[in-house]
């Protein structure tokens, strides 16, 4: 094993490789997968002077502690945590030196839910199908870590970022979700698509990286039972027998018999990322 | 061919038939392997519909649709894949009863069809895999398995599958083969990929 690698000191609730996945492959059943909150995997990469695609580490809610073999510059964005170097704080949002045998500590996040640790380099697992993104629907790419796991690492591509100012993200108090109606919204009643766009929904604990889950009112339907089986997209509204809406994410099965009320442009996705349970859920109709 | 919009950059055709469906896939790869297609990221076929989606202008494409000229499939057209199977399935007698047939005669009519696939989903590497006529078709089993193994060969609805890994499931199961369907350091990675013919080949029982 090359120096360039980190063991897992603390893997954290879900802490999980991730890149910009392996979209080209729905026809074999194969999800795209890849950095829910896409800008601040791009950013961490940024800051780490890395391409976009250099894989990175997304963790759930209790952040994840790493040891470095070699000296490293890691960034991490995404939900805001403290940061500390062996036990000393360091910037969030920023490029940090890390010494060899160092260990760097991404705490739980203050507010959202995911956040980024980009490497110098970027995470050199091997990659699935031209991609190192961990899929949790169908198991393709890295487990998510344990403790005691070496992951290595990339040669570094460049020097890291400098000077930009970084968005510091605030705390997503309601998820504003815009969609397009379609394909299946005449599987629902007038009554249905109304209480779509003025019903109070809220971020249920159920969700996950395949899709996140809404509590609220039901939509009222107008045809019972199932379609065949059709192809499902990223941001599909998907309406399961209970009548609450499914945001599906980038884990997400790649065809499904729910009909699909509406579609979320991908644009729009990287907050319902950061969208912790109990978050009020607004769905805007676009046209 | 009904078309109904996804998102800002989705397609989803809608057809009469899963012989239409299978046309017009064809055809979307023949026109791709051309340079013929605008960019697009996914062609997803399943079973009444053809979903597009990573199109820039997906109403440009929508209207070009309406002018092409999709000749039907013939069966040369395609690879057949030939699929070992031990007929030893927990639910091959009840398949049996269901058919009203021997558990050999389930058998001989299995490995008799030719089936092809229509698409893939569930799992990478799972085809779903038309050719019984209705009357052989199963229901899924009233109480799904928590763990199906790998290499299940099995039945629901109009369909056939075999289980690309072990996993939970509700099919009924008729067989077992050794073929490994999903090998994501082979290329390709899956064995069956939308339209691949299958034939199911007998083999004895250890």
């Amino acid at each position: 094993m090359t120096d360039r690698a980190f063991s897992v000191v603390r893997a954290g609730a879900l802490t999980t490789v991730q890149d910009l996945g392996r979209p080209g492959h729905a026809h074999l059943g194969v999800p795209r997968a890849g950095a829910l909150d896409a800008p601040a995997h791009r950013l961490a990469n940024r800051l780490a002077g890395n391409p976009g695609s250099a894989a990175t580490l997304e963790t759930t809610l209790t952040g994840c502690a790493l040891r470095v073999r070699t000296a490293t510059t890691v960034a991490v964005t995404g939900a805001p945590c403290p940061v500390t170097v062996d036990g000393h704080p360091a910037p969030w949002g920023a490029p940090v030196r890390v010494p060899a045998g160092a260990v760097l500590d991404a705490g739980p996040a203050t507010h959202g839910l995911r956040s980024y640790l980009a490497f110098a380099g970027g995470i050199a697992t091997e990659p699935v199908l031209g991609s190192r993104a961990a899929d949790l629907l169908s198991g393709l790419g890295p487990d998510p870590l344990t403790e005691g796991a070496v992951l290595p690492l990339g040669d570094p591509h460049g020097p890291p970022a400098t000077a930009d100012a970084v968005p510091h993200p605030g705390p997503v108090t309601e998820l504003l979700l815009p969609f397009l109606p379609g394909p299946r919204d005449d599987w629902f009643t007038e009554a249905g698509l109304r209480t779509l766009v003025t019903g109070r929904f809220r971020v249920s604990p159920a969700g996950n990286r395949i899709g996140l889950h809404t509590e609220g009112p039901p939509l009222e339907r107008a045809r019972a039972g199932e379609l065949p089986s059709e192809g499902m997209p990223l941001g599909a509204l998907q309406v399961p027998p209970n009548g609450l809406p499914v945001l599906f994410l980038h884990d997400h099965p790649t065809t499904g018999g729910y009909p699909v009320v509406g579609v979320v442009p991908e644009r729009f996705l990287a907050p319902a990322a950061q969208a912790t349970p109990g978050t009020p859920v607004r769905f805007l109709r676009m046209r | 061919m009904k078309p109904l919009p996804v998102g800002e950059h989705g397609l989803l055709i809608e057809l009469d038939s899963a012989e239409e469906v299978e046309a017009l896939h064809a055809e979307l790869l023949r026109r791709a392997a051309d340079g013929a297609l605008p960019p697009l990221r996914e062609i997803v076929p399943a079973a009444r519909t053809v979903f597009l989606d990573g199109l820039a202008d997906p109403r440009g494409l929508l209207a070009e649709l309406a002018t092409w000229d999709i000749p039907p499939l013939t069966a040369g057209d395609r690879p057949t894949v030939r699929i070992p199977v031990r007929y030893d399935g927990p639910d091959l007698a009840d398949v049996a009863a269901l058919w009203g047939v021997t558990p050999e005669e389930v058998v001989r009519l299995h490995s008799a069809t030719e089936f092809h696939v229509a698409f893939c989903g569930f799992a990478p590497g799972f085809g779903y895999l038309t050719g019984l006529p209705e009357p052989l078709h199963v229901p899924r089993r009233d109480t799904p398995r928590t763990k199906v193994p790998v290499g299940s060969v099995a039945l629901a609805g109009p369909y056939t599958g075999v289980y690309p890994r072990s996993s939970p499931g509700g099919w009924q199961l008729i067989g077992t083969t050794d073929t490994v369907l999903w090998d994501p350091r082979r290329e390709p990675a899956a064995l069956l990929v939308p339209g691949t013919r299958v034939r199911f080949v007998p083999q004895e029982t250890a």
